[in-house]
C-alpha cells in the first residue's frame, strides 16, 4: 500500500503526534518523556496498530505527550487513513 | 451532562472522576472539519477502552447531510456508546433517518435495540416539532435545548435572565413530559460567573429539566447542590414511603401519613424525590432497605 | 573601634579560616532566585580551594554553575534537602564520586544541632543587615531588595557554624531589630550587589488554580479534614506545596466559620492562603519557618503574632520541644505513593532527582493526621505504585491518601476509615488505586539504574533510608 507523508495528533499534553511518511518495514523513531518506562508499549502499540491496517513499510516520527494507548491507536489510525487514503468506516 | 471536545485525549481521559451523570463526547461544533476524522476515532478508541464506570456515555454526532454524520454513527454504535445525540434536529424525520442508520450498524453487529437517541432542538421549527421529535422513536431517551442556535435562529441575543429561552424551555419540558422521556437544558459558556449560572440552573429545575448541560467540571457542583432535594423534602418522602411499605404489610389500600390520605401523584413525587437524594449521595441504598 | 566586621567577600572568607575539605553551609530562602551559593563557590574556586563539602539547606534549578565546580573538584561533596534541574540530572547520572546526603529540614536541624553535620563556616544571605551583623529577612530600609521573610532553615547554621559570614544587599544602620540572626554569632558581614533576584524568590499575590483536578483534589481533601475527627476548635494545620494541597485550606474555610471552628496555629512555610485566614481571626498564629510569598514575608514583618522558627524548633525529632509535635493535621503532596503508604518527594518516575524531602517525614510522623493529596495519573506517570522508587517517608507515618479515583486510609488508622466513609467520601482500597492505575497505563518497564550510589536518604533520626543509584 502507499503511503503518503501525512501527520495526526497534537503536542497538547495527554495527546501524541504521529508523522507518517513512505519507508521500508516498519520504522519508529519515538520521543517521548516516558521513554524509560513505556517507550517499548509505546512502539509495539504504533507498529501493531499499522500492521492492522495492512500496512508494513512505512517511517514514523512519534512525539508523545503522555497519551494512553487507545489515544496512540487513534491517532496513527488516523495517519494512516490519511497517508493512504483509505477509510476504516464504511 | 458534561461536554467534552472530541479531539481533546486528555480532558476524554478523565472527564469521569469529576462525577457527572452523563458524559458527552463532542464530534460537532468544538471538532474543526480538518478534524473530524482523527476524533471521530479518538472518540471511537477511547469509549472502546476508558472505563468510564457508571457515567453514561453520549456522543454528539455531526448531522446527517454532512459527509460526516453517517460514518460517526458507526464508529460510535460500534464502540457501543449509550447514547448518540442528535444536533439541531428539526423533524421527527430526522430521528426516524437516524434510527435506520443505527439499525443498519446495530444488525451487522447482532446487537438491535442498544443504542440511544438524544435529539437536541436548537430552531424554532424544532421547538414546534418538540412533541413529533420526542415520539418519533421508542429509542428516544431525552431531549435538549441548544441555546446558542436557537437564539441565533430566533434573531435575537442571549440574556442572562434567558427571557428570550424561556417559551423553548417550557415546550421542551412540556414534549418531554407528555411522551415520557427526559429532558435536558442548554450550556451556560461564563465560568467566571458563578452567580448567573445558578440562577439559571435554580430556574430551568423549577421549570421541570431533568438535568443541565455543563461545559467545565467546576460547574458540577451547583448542579448538583441546586437538584440535590432538601432534608426536609427527603425527610417528608421517607415518611411517605414507610407509609406505602406499613400500608402494603397490612394489606390495606390506604396509604396515609399523619392522618392524611397520600394520593398517587404525591408517592410519584417521594419516590423521585428519594431517587435524587440517592443519585446526589445524601441517601444510600441500605438506608433504604 | 567600628565597622570591622563589614569586609570583601575574600577578606571574610581569608578571615574564617577555610581550609580545603571543610564544610561550608548555605540556606535556601531564596529559592529560585538565590545568588548567594554561586557567587560565594565562585570566589571559593578562584582563591583556589578544593575538596569543599558544601551543606545547603536546599538547592534548586538556579545552582547548575556549581557543575562546573563540581567537575573542577572545588566541590566534593553535597548535603542538601532538595536538587532540582541540570545540576540534580548530571548528579543522577553520576558526577559526583561522593554520594550527595539528603536529609529533611528537621533531620538537617538535629544532625547540625547535635554535631553530626558539623558547618565551618555558614556563608548566609540576609535582606537587611547592621555593620554589627544583626541580621533579618525583612526591609528595613527603602533600599530593600531582595525580601524573604522567615529565615528559619538559616538558624541552626548561625547558631552551631563554627565562623559566619552574612552576606547582605542592604547594609543598615544599627540596630537592625527585630533579628533574625545575632550579631553575636557573626564574623563578618559582607555587601553585595544583590543576594536574590526578588523576583523569582517569591510570587506576589495568590494564584488560584483553575485546573479542575487540582480543585477536586482540595476539595476531596478539604472533605478529609473536616470528617477527621480533628476538626475541633483550637486545631493546628500545616500545608507543604503544591497547588492542591494550598488550595485545600480555601475549601476548609467555608466549614470553619459555618461550624465556628478556629486554628490556634498553622505552622511551617507560610502562604498568602494562610495569612488571609490569620487576618480573618481564623488562625490564631503563624509559625513561619519559610515565608512562601510576599504576602507572607511581609506579614511576619509587621504582625507580632506571625513569628518565625528555625528549623530545630519547627521539625526536629531529637528535640521534645519542636513544633511538629503540636501539629494536628498536615497536607503533603507527592510524586509517588505505595501500597505501603510510603511516600517519594525526591525521584521522579524516571529515576531523576526532580524534587526536595522538605518537611515531609517530620511533619508526616509528628503529626496526629497526615494526608497526601496527589493525582493518581499525571499523564502516563502512575502516582500510586507497588513501591516507591526512592523511599523518603516511611508509610508508617502517613495516615490518608487522596486522589482523584478515590480516597485511601492507612489500615493502621481504621477510625478514620471509618469516618470518611460515615460521612460519604469514597474510600478505597489503597492496592486498587495501584491497580487502577496499571489498567490505565499499563505496567511501566524497570528503571535503568546503574550500581553507582549517587545518593543517601537519611532518615530523620539519623540513620540511612534509602540509597539513590545513578540513571543510564
Amino acid at each position: 500500500m502507499e503511503v503518503k507523508n501525512a501527520v495526526a495528533g497534537t503536542l497538547e499534553s495527554g495527546d501524541i503526534m504521529i508523522q507518517i511518511g513512505p519507508g521500508e518495514g516498519l520504522q519508529v523513531e519515538l520521543q517521548s518523556s516516558v521513554a524509560a518506562q513505556f517507550g517499548r508499549q509505546i512502539k509495539s502499540v504504533i507498529t501493531e496498530t499499522l500492521e492492522g491496517l495492512g500496512i508494513s513499510d512505512a517511517y514514523v516520527k512519534a512525539t508523545d505527550k503522555g497519551a494512553l494507548d487507545c489515544t496512540i491507536r487513534a491517532r496513527v489510525t488516523a495517519a494512516a487513513v490519511r497517508a493512504t487514503g483509505k477509510d476504516v468506516w464504511k | 451532562m458534561m461536554f467534552v471536545p472530541g479531539n481533546n485525549p486528555g480532558m476524554m481521559a478523565d472527564a469521569h472522576i469529576y462525577g457527572p451523570d452523563s458524559i458527552m463526547l463532542d464530534l460537532e461544533d468544538s471538532v474543526t472539519m480538518a478534524e473530524k476524522d482523527a476524533a471521530r476515532l479518538l472518540v471511537y478508541n477511547a469509549l472502546k477502552t476508558i472505563d468510564y464506570g457508571d457515567t453514561e456515555m453520549v456522543v454528539r454526532i455531526n448531522p446527517l447531510n454532512t459527509p460526516y454524520g453517517k460514518k460517526d454513527v458507526e464508529a460510535v454504535v460500534k464502540a457501543g456508546v449509550d447514547v448518540i445525540r442528535m444536533p439541531k434536529t428539526e423533524t421527527a424525520d430526522e430521528v426516524r433517518e437516524l434510527e435506520a442508520e443505527i439499525i443498519k450498524v446495530e444488525e451487522e453487529l447482532g446487537c438491535v435495540g442498544r443504542t440511544q437517541i438524544m435529539a437536541a432542538i436548537e430552531s424554532a421549527l424544532g421547538i414546534v416539532n418538540a412533541y413529533e421529535i420526542a415520539t418519533a422513536s421508542k429509542r428516544m431517551m431525552g431531549i435538549a435545548l441548544g441555546a446558542e442556535d436557537y437564539t441565533a435562529n430566533l434573531k435575537t441575543p442571549r440574556t442572562p435572565e434567558g427571557s428570550e429561552l424561556l417559551l423553548a424551555r417550557e415546550t421542551i419540558v412540556v414534549a418531554a413530559r407528555a411522551a415520557g422521556i427526559a429532558c435536558f437544558d442548554t450550556v451556560y459558556s461564563n465560568l467566571d460567573d458563578m452567580e448567573t449560572f445558578r440562577k439559571e440552573v435554580e430556574l430551568i429545575k423549577n421549570l421541570g429539566f431533568d438535568g443541565k448541560s455543563i461545559i467545565n467540571p467546576r460547574q458540577i457542583q451547583v448542579v448538583n447542590e441546586v437538584f440535590a432535594p432538601k432534608q426536609k423534602d427527603i425527610d417528608k418522602a421517607l415518611r411517605i414511603i414507610a407509609a406505602i411499605k406499613e400500608a402494603r404489610e397490612k394489606g390495606s389500600g390506604v396509604i396515609a401519613v399523619n392522618g392524611k390520605m397520600v394520593d398517587r401523584p404525591v408517592v410519584l413525587r417521594a419516590e423521585r424525590v428519594i431517587a435524587l437524594a440517592v443519585a446526589s449521595g445524601i441517601l444510600n441504598e441500605e438506608e433504604l432497605s | 573601634m567600628r565597622n570591622t566586621k563589614v569586609v570583601s567577600l575574600e577578606e571574610a572568607i581569608r578571615r574564617s579560616g577555610l581550609k580545603d575539605g571543610m564544610t561550608i553551609s548555605f540556606h535556601h530562602h531564596f529559592r529560585g532566585g538565590d545568588k548567594v551559593v554561586n557567587l560565594v563557590v565562585a570566589k571559593l574556586a578562584e582563591m583556589g580551594f578544593k575538596d569543599l563539602k558544601l551543606a545547603a539547606s536546599s538547592l534548586s534549578d538556579v545552582h547548575a554553575p556549581l557543575i562546573e565546580h563540581i567537575k573542577a573538584g572545588v566541590i566534593t561533596g553535597i548535603s542538601t534537602s532538595g536538587l532540582r534541574g541540570e545540576l540534580a540530572n548530571e548528579i543522577s547520572h553520576g558526577l559526583m564520586a561522593e554520594p550527595v546526603v539528603f536529609r529533611s529540614h528537621g533531620g538537617r536541624g538535629s544532625a547540625i544541632a547535635n554535631g553530626e553535620l558539623h558547618i565551618d563556616v555558614a556563608f548566609l544571605g540576609a535582606s537587611s543587615c547592621d555593620e554589627l551583623g544583626n541580621a533579618s529577612g525583612c526591609p528595613r530600609s527603602e533600599n530593600a531588595k531582595s525580601i524573604c521573610g522567615s529565615l528559619g532553615y538559616a538558624l541552626p547554621d548561625a547558631k552551631y557554624a563554627d565562623h559566619v559570614v552574612v552576606l547582605t544587599d542592604d547594609l543598615v544602620a544599627y540596630p537592625n531589630y527585630p533579628k533574625s540572626i545575632s550579631s553575636c554569632d557573626v564574623e563578618s558581614v559582607v555587601v553585595v550587589d544583590s543576594v536574590g533576584d526578588s523576583s523569582k524568590i517569591s510570587s506576589g499575590a495568590i494564584r488560584d488554580s483553575k485546573n479542575p483536578r487540582d480543585i477536586l483534589l482540595a476539595q476531596q481533601a478539604a472533605q478529609v479534614i473536616i470528617n477527621s475527627g480533628y476538626f475541633k476548635d483550637g486545631f493546628s494545620i500545616q500545608t507543604g506545596t503544591g497547588g492542591a494541597s494550598l488550595a485545600a485550606v480555601k475549601y476548609i474555610k467555608e466549614s470553619m466559620i459555618e461550624k465556628g471552628i478556629k486554628a490556634s496555629f498553622a505552622l511551617g512555610g507560610i502562604t498568602a492562603h494562610m495569612v488571609k485566614l490569620h487576618e480573618e481571626g481564623l488562625i490564631g498564629k503563624l509559625i513561619d519557618v519559610q515565608s512562601f510569598d510576599k504576602v507572607a514575608a511581609e506579614s511576619i514583618a509587621s504582625d507580632q503574632t506571625h513569628q518565625e522558627v528555625s528549623a530545630v524548633e519547627y521539625a526536629s525529632a531529637d528535640n521534645p520541644g519542636s513544633a511538629v509535635h503540636a501539629l494536628d493535621i498536615v497536607i503533603l503532596s507527592a510524586l509517588e505513593v505505595d501500597v505501603d503508604f510510603n511516600v517519594n518527594v525526591l525521584v521522579g518516575s524516571d529515576g531523576i532527582i526532580r524534587g526536595a524531602v522538605g518537611g515531609h517525614p517530620d511533619t508526616a510522623e509528628d503529626s496526629a493526621l497526615s494526608i497526601i493529596v496527589c493525582p493518581l495519573l499525571r499523564g502516563r506517570i502512575p502516582c500510586v505504585v507497588p513501591k516507591v522508587t526512592t523511599l523518603i517517608t516511611p508509610g508508617a507515618g502517613v495516615d490518608v491518601v487522596v486522589t482523584e479515583y478515590g480516597i485511601a486510609v492507612n489500615p493502621r488508622r481504621p477510625e478514620i476509615a471509618e469516618r470518611l466513609k460515615e460521612a460519604g467520601l469514597k474510600v478505597v482500597d489503597i492496592h486498587d488505586l495501584a491497580a487502577k492505575a496499571t489498567s490505565v497505563i499499563g505496567v511501566p518497564d524497570p528503571l535503568p539504574f546503574g550500581d553507582k550510589v549517587v545518593g543517601i536518604v537519611m532518615d530523620r533520626h539519623g540513620k540511612v533510608l534509602d540509597k539513590i543509584y545513578n540513571i543510564q
